[in-house]
């Protein structure tokens, strides 16, 4: 059953003096319940302002937001402030990048994880501690209750992953949206919050948005993909049919784009030239055009739909056939 | 923690030693001295080589400078040249005054200051905060003294609201406990004497307040605009939390840090402003002694009420520097 379903959600940033820039531009897809569905992208493609405008987290001015959010029933998109502070937290709850940051430095761990119990499941004192202790357990933090007291700074990086996710699960929301929750983290921490994340949708039926530019990540985690280049998505498919037949020559490009381990020694990287543009790219034709290895008049003619079934993409000149790459990342599972 | 104290207050002996040193050689620098305060312009020659000797001021600066250490190891302070009297006695007749203009002038920078900024901050380019934020230049770059004579002239002397001058009304016959008139009042019961006192306090009291205010403003504006686009700000939004709760527990806390370590340093500035402002108002405290030692050349009052607010200042600061670790627990001292 579908539990979040975005229409056309489009959000635009307005400055005064300056042009308007569309950082999301008519993404649409849906999560169900249990499911892990990845949001896939170079920076700048917009995929963190997605996950802010569904938690109502942007700023109120010089935004304009459009398009619809049903999370069971409620336009997350149209409702007051007071509404969506109520569900956030305890229906939708979101992991950030850099826990360090995020988690306020003079505020000791147990505090800012108690803080979220009493505001939506009306715990305090003793029985909060008791929950914000099973909590630290339950995300794998050793000696809970000594953590409690303790601040972020004493902390380190994966345990605080740990903390702000404690957090985030706290109310047990149906929605969790995690923002590349472990691009600060090093590698063997990386496996661990993600298995971590693994188990939570597990137990507990959560749908999980997963918002990272590591393929690696998703493949190990995802169901269904969505790759966005400049605001719009350029190609969705579940897991296996993505790795085995990249149809975008952007995915075909971040997928080629990995480093193999067996690869022949000295053999060069493949990266992708360029970098995002910002500045309206879809206007005129394929944003992706002027990066791409098999552009053709018809890219730079008009701004290319999404087509196709199940697998969908946004190209005029597709990949068809198998990938000889990336296969082997799905391996890791 | 109370290593660190214990620390701090060690620190304290090279720092009052250079101090002295320093002051020592300037003071006894400048040019007149006593004798000429004392004599005016009738002193002979010999006259004013005669005091010169009775003081000891014919001896070598270092000669001195050593009979003046070894008194002060005693506590001995030395007598004021003008009244004969100890100077840690005029100190301390005096010193209440200057802490009752110095606290109330605190109340009003803090009291008024830390709310506009957050306000300021909150309504970001409203037309509070630009009226903050210009009204804040202008109490910065107004001289203390003017400012001091307007708001005498407008408020106690056209408009009558306040008292123009001193620190409580003569007629008042007011039992004294400590030196703190509105505390004696509040001790002995005679709220009528303490309100009287209080009254006195508001003019001068916000005009010495007026340099801090500003800086406070503008400090805890910059601070809660930094703050307010933090992660973990966003991260506390995330929970769902009340705006009210945001505010209280992650906004301000965090903003307050850089405010309290530049109320440390403006303590200084307070001590010196009061000297202004307590010579405007006519109010009895060390400032307006201070002003006349200074025209008296009377070195050991100079000395000695300079070394006293040195230490003040540092006790102050480390003050400020305790209540900065009870915020921040990365600065925690062990």
């Amino acid at each position: 059953m579908t539990l979040l379903d975005v229409q056309d959600l489009s959000v635009m940033f307005t400055q005064r003096g300056r042009e308007d820039v569309r950082a999301v531009d008519g993404v649409s897809f849906d999560v169900s319940a249990g499911e892990v569905v990845g949001l896939v992208g170079e920076s700048g493609c917009g995929k963190s302002v997605t996950s802010l405008a569904l938690m109502g987290l942007l700023p109120e001015k010089g935004v304009k937001v459009s398009g619809r959010a049903d999370f069971d029933g409620t336009n997350l998109l149209g409702v007051d402030q007071r509404t969506m502070r109520d569900l956030r937290g305890r229906e939708l709850g979101m992991i950030f990048q850099d826990p360090l940051s995020s988690l306020n430095p003079v505020v000791a761990i147990g505090k800012q994880v108690t803080e979220v119990l009493a505001r939506h499941r009306g715990l305090s004192g003793d029985a909060a501690a008791k929950e914000a202790e099973h909590l630290l357990d339950r995300v794998g933090i050793p000696d809970p209750r000594r953590r409690l007291k303790e601040y972020p700074h004493q902390l380190s990086g994966g345990m605080r992953q740990r903390a702000l996710i404690a957090m985030a699960v706290a109310c047990r929301p149906r929605l969790l949206i995690a923002d590349e929750p472990t691009t600060a983290l090093d590698v063997t921490i990386q496996a661990q919050i993600l298995e971590l994340l693994k188990e939570l949708v597990h137990q507990d039926g959560t749908a999980l948005i997963m918002i990272t530019h590591d393929l690696g990540v998703v493949a190990g985690l995802c169901d269904r993909i969505n790759v966005l280049y400049a605001g719009r998505v350029v190609e969705s498919a579940a897991r296996r049919p993505l790795f085995a037949e990249p149809t975008h020559p952007y995915t075909r490009g971040l997928l080629g784009s990995i480093p193999r381990l067996d690869s022949v020694r000295g053999e060069p990287l493949n990266p992708i030239p360029g970098s995002v543009r910002d500045l309206l790219p879809w206007v005129e034709g394929c944003a992706f055009a002027p990066r791409c290895e098999r552009v053709i008049e018809a890219c730079v003619e008009a701004p290319p739909a999404l087509i196709g079934g199940s697998h969908q993409y946004r190209c005029v000149n597709p990949v068809l056939g198998r990938s000889a790459g990336p296969e082997h990342l799905l391996e890791q599972e | 923690m109370f290593r660190f104290i214990v620390r701090r207050l060690l620190q304290l002996i090279p720092t009052l030693l250079g101090l002295s040193l320093l002051l020592f050689v300037w003071l006894h620098r400048l040019p007149g001295g006593p004798e000429t305060a004392l004599l005016g312009e009738r002193g002979t020659p010999e006259t004013r080589a005669m005091i010169r000797r009775q003081l000891g001021l014919d001896q070598p600066l270092w000669v001195q400078y050593g009979r003046f250490m070894k008194r002060l190891l005693r506590g001995d302070f030395g007598s004021s040249i003008d009244t004969k009297q100890p100077v840690l006695d005029e100190f301390l007749a005096r010193f209440p005054g200057t802490v009752e203009l110095t606290v109330a002038a605190l109340i009003f920078a803090i009291g008024i200051g830390i709310p506009l900024g957050y306000l300021a901050a909150r309504r970001r380019a409203g037309w509070l905060d630009n009226l903050s934020v210009g009204g804040s230049l202008v109490a910065v770059c107004v001289p203390i003294f003017f400012l001091g004579y307007l708001v005498k002239q407008l408020f106690a002397v056209k408009l009558g609201w306040f008292p123009p001058t001193g620190r409580q009304d003569v007629t008042i016959d007011a039992t004294r406990v400590t030196g703190f008139y509105v505390l004696d009042g509040m001790l002995t019961g005679e709220f009528d004497a303490a309100w009287n006192a209080i009254m006195h306090l508001i003019l001068p009291g916000l005009t010495l307040a007026s340099i801090p205010l500003a800086i406070i403003v503008r400090i805890t504006r910059a601070s809660v605009l930094e703050v307010l686009g933090e992660d973990y700000v966003r991260t506390a939004r995330a929970k769902g939390l009340t705006e009210r709760r945001i505010r209280g527990r992650h906004v301000l806390r965090n903003a307050m840090l850089p405010v309290v370590t530049v109320l440390g340093l403006l303590t200084g500035g307070l001590l010196s402003g009061a000297v202004l402002t307590e010579t405007v108002f006519a109010f009895t405290g060390i400032g307006h002694f201070i002003r006349q030692a200074i025209d008296n050349r009377d070195y050991p009052v100079m000395m000695g009420f300079i070394m006293i607010i040195a230490v003040i200042y540092v006790l102050v600061n480390l003050l400020v520097d305790l209540s900065y670790s009870l915020i921040d627990p990365r600065v925690r001292v062990r």
